[in-house]
C-alpha cells in the first residue's frame, strides 16, 4: 500500500453550475482526481462561511467552492453575494494565520466540465504540496495536547 | 458638566425626557449611569475619559423600551446610533444625543440629520493604535499570525463580555446559542473561541463603528477590537465607506472586483 500523503479535498459547489459541469466532467469521460468529495448546494449563496471552516475541522486538507460566474446566478444574484463574502471572510483568515492557500473559489459553468477537472487536479496538486493540514484540526480538539494532564486527573487518590 | 446635569434636569423634570444614558464617576474610569430623574442627573459627568460606549444600551428593550431617551454619545457611539436607525432598531424621535467635541465642549443635537452632518464633517478620532496593531500583524508570516491568534484566543473562556459591549449585536437570538445545527462548540477551547471571533466579525462587516468597545471589555485583555478594525479596513478599501440602508453582505455590486476567484 502507498504512504504517499493523499488530500482529503471538499468541495462546495452550487446546483445548477459546477455540479452540472461535474456531472458533464464525467459524462464526457475525463480523468480526474479522486480526492474530491463534491457536497451539493442550490447556490454559492448558500454556502455559509462556517461550512468551510467545519469542512477544515472534519478533517478536510482542502476545500475548493464553486458555482456560476457572475451573472449567470440561476437565483439572479447569489454569486453576487458569494463573492462579497468571500472577498472579506478570505482576508479575515488570512489575517488570523488560517491558510487560505488550501481554499480555491472557482467559477465553473455547466459547460465547463474540462475546467472542473483542471479545478481538481490543481487543487489536489496545490494540496499535496502543502501537506495535510493538521495545525486547525489540532486547535480543534478539545484539550489536545493535554492528555497526560487529563489523566492524572481522572487518578484516584490513594 | 454643569451645563450637562443642568440641561438632562430640565428635559428631565419637563418630562421632554424619561431616561438619559451618561456617565457618573467610577472607581477608575467612569461608568455608565441610567438617570431617571433629578437628583440621579446631580451624578452625571462627561469629560475625555467617558469613551466607553453607551449607544449598547438603547437596544435593551428592558431599559430603554419606549421611552423618551438621551444620550450622551462619543464620536463612535453616534456613528453606532445612525446605523442602528438604518437598521430600524431604533426610533428617531425616541432619542436625544449629547456629543463631546474633540475640543471637550458639550454638543446637543437636536435631529439625527444635524448628527450624520456632524459625523462626516468630523475627522474621526485617531485610530493609529489599532492601525499599527494591524500593520504589524499583516507583517507577520502566516504561520507566525497562526499562533500569535491561537495563542491569544486560547486564554479566551467564553464570557461573551465582547458581545454584549457591542450596540450592533443586539440579536436576542445569537448563533452561539443555536444547537441545531451547534455552530459554534459551547466551551471554551482554542478553536471554537477562534470561529466565535470570526462569526462575530464577519456578523459586523460594514456595520462595526470601529468604536473598540470589545477589546476594551474583554477581561484578559485579547486584542478582538483588532480583528473588528481589520474587518472594517477592508471593507473599506473593497467596498468604499459604507453609508445607508443595506448591509455591505446584503448588497452587492456587478463590479466587484477580487483577485482570487479562478
Amino acid at each position: 500500500m502507498s504512504t504517499e500523503f493523499e488530500p482529503k479535498i471538499l468541495a462546495f459547489v452550487c446546483n445548477w453550475c459546477t455540479y452540472a459541469g461535474a456531472d458533464l466532467t464525467g459524462t464526457s469521460r475525463i480523468k480526474y482526481a479522486s480526492n474530491v468529495k463534491i457536497v451539493r448546494f442550490p447556490c454559492t449563496g448558500r454556502i455559509d462561511f462556517m461550512l468551510l471552516l467545519k469542512a477544515f475541522a472534519g478533517g478536510a486538507d482542502g476545500v475548493i467552492v464553486s458555482g456560476c460566474h457572475p451573472n449567470d446566478c440561476h437565483y439572479t444574484s447569489g454569486n453576487f453575494h458569494a463573492r462579497r463574502r468571500w472577498m472579506l471572510f478570505r482576508g479575515l483568515l488570512d489575517f488570523l494565520g488560517i491558510d487560505v492557500r488550501r481554499i480555491q473559489f472557482s467559477w465553473v459553468s455547466a459547460a465547463e466540465g474540462a475546467k472542473w477537472a483542471e479545478v481538481v487536479n490543481k487543487t489536489v496538486a496545490d494540496v499535496r504540496e502543502l501537506g495535510p493540514y493538521s495545525e486547525y484540526k489540532k486547535a480543534a480538539e478539545f484539550l489536545a495536547g493535554n492528555e497526560d494532564v487529563l489523566l492524572k486527573e481522572q487518578e484516584v487518590a490513594q | 458638566m454643569n451645563e450637562l446635569r443642568s440641561k438632562v434636569k430640565e428635559l428631565l423634570g419637563s418630562n421632554a425626557l424619561e431616561l438619559f444614558i451618561g456617565y457618573e464617576r467610577g472607581t477608575r474610569l467612569p461608568r455608565p449611569l441610567l438617570a431617571a430623574s433629578a437628583e440621579d442627573a446631580d451624578r452625571l459627568i462627561f469629560d475625555e475619559y467617558c469613551t466607553g460606549n453607551l449607544a449598547v444600551y438603547l437596544t435593551r428593550k428592558d431599559l430603554v423600551g419606549g421611552k423618551k431617551t438621551g444620550i450622551a454619545a462619543s464620536y463612535y457611539a453616534m456613528r453606532n446610533i445612525c446605523r442602528l436607525l438604518d437598521e430600524n432598531q431604533l426610533q428617531e424621535g425616541a432619542i436625544k444625543i449629547f456629543g463631546l467635541t474633540p475640543e471637550g465642549t458639550l454638543k446637543a443635537f437636536d435631529t439625527i440629520a444635524d448628527v450624520r452632518r456632524y459625523l462626516q464633517e468630523t475627522p474621526a478620532p485617531s485610530k493609529q493604535v489599532e492601525d499599527e496593531w494591524v500593520q504589524e500583524i499583516d507583517a507577520m508570516p502566516a504561520a507566525e499570525r497562526w499562533k500569535f491568534w491561537t495563542s491569544e484566543l486560547s486564554k479566551c473562556f467564553k464570557c461573551y463580555a465582547c458581545r454584549a459591549a457591542c450596540p450592533m449585536c443586539y440579536c436576542t437570538k445569537c448563533i452561539v446559542e443555536v444547537n441545531r445545527p451547534q455552530w459554534v462548540q459551547p466551551w471554551a477551547a482554542t478553536l471554537s473561541n477562534m470561529e466565535w471571533q470570526i462569526n462575530r466579525v464577519m456578523h459586523m462587516a460594514g456595520r462595526c463603528a470601529d468604536c473598540g468597545a470589545c477589546g476594551t471589555a474583554c477581561p484578559l485583555g485579547i486584542p478582538v477590537h483588532i480583528i473588528a478594525h481589520k474587518m472594517a479596513e477592508m471593507v473599506r478599501q473593497s467596498f468604499g465607506e459604507p453609508a445607508g440602508k443595506g448591509a455591505v453582505l446584503s448588497t452587492f455590486n456587478p463590479n466587484d472586483e477580487e483577485n482570487f476567484i479562478r
